[in-house]
């Protein structure tokens, strides 16, 4: 399952609406909390989010990469802070919030979530996750994973796919 | 030196996020980690002892890919190698 504030959500949301017709991207940085007994799903549990610049200029459509140095830099960020590299966030403008073969292929942060935010017609539309699982390249896959949202002032929501 | 491993690899350091190594330059230090860490090894390297595609592995600033002598490149203890795996993607095949 993903966690991630209420503020955090509707930012990455927002990030695809604004390079719309080309993808955004980000990283989510946060802490992975391991199930407890009685099978309890894990939790990557986002505490912030930052945004990344896309060097697909070719073709960032519908294509997105994050350059290394910048992930480097973005992880000596995130343990300054105490914090971990928890997933990754994308957009697709004009087409579904589904992981794509190029998603699929391109994958190789195992246990990460990957959030995928349809942007149709410039505005955001679906927003889902999937966690990246398995062991290693051979038998990695992607998993639908619920988004629990945050808000500020009210217990936690728990919310599946649709925005 | 020390040595950052992302998160999806830590379960092979025993979750360590940061690993001590001793070493005189990249090569030697990845022989002593993947030595420590023997797991690490099928995931950092091809078969053919090639380091995989999707791995970038930088020296303080620097992609040692790009460097003059790549993995011969000498290291001391004040050095830093971080290991980071590529992440791209992308909505369609067109």
């Amino acid at each position: 399952m993903l966690r991630i504030e209420y503020s955090d959500y509707e930012a990455l949301r927002a990030h695809g609406e604004e390079t719309y017709p080309n993808e955004c991207c980000g990283v989510l940085l946060g802490k992975h909390i391991p199930g407890e007994e009685h099978n309890a799903a894990a939790i990557n549990a986002v505490s912030q989010i930052v945004r990344a610049d896309n060097t697909r200029t070719d073709s960032a459509h519908n294509r997105y990469n994050i350059a290394p140095r910048e992930l480097v830099k973005i992880q000596r960020q995130a343990r300054s802070l105490g914090l971990d590299i928890v997933g990754f966030y994308h957009s697709h403008p004009d087409h579904p919030a589904q992981w794509s073969k190029t998603d699929f292929a391109a994958a190789p942060w195992l246990g990460c979530s990957y959030i995928i935010t349809s942007v149709e017609k410039g505005k955001a539309a679906t927003t889902n996750s999937f966690l990246l699982s398995g062991t290693e390249e051979d038998n990695k896959q992607f998993q639908d994973e619920a988004i629990e949202i945050m808000m500020a002032t009210t217990s936690p929501q728990n919310q599946k796919g649709r925005a | 030196m020390k040595i950052h491993i992302p998160t999806p690899l830590r379960s092979y350091t025993g979750g360590l996020e940061t690993v001590s190594i001793p070493g005189t330059t990249v090569n030697t230090v990845f022989e002593q980690l993947t030595g420590k860490y023997p797991e690490l090894k099928q995931h950092l390297f091809t078969p053919e002892g090639k380091l995989r595609s999707f791995v970038n592995v930088y020296l303080n600033d620097d992609d040692i890919r790009y460097l003059e002598s790549q993995q011969e490149t000498a290291v001391t203890d004040t050095d830093e190698l971080t290991i980071i795996p590529s992440i791209a993607g992308g909505c369609c095949l067109n």
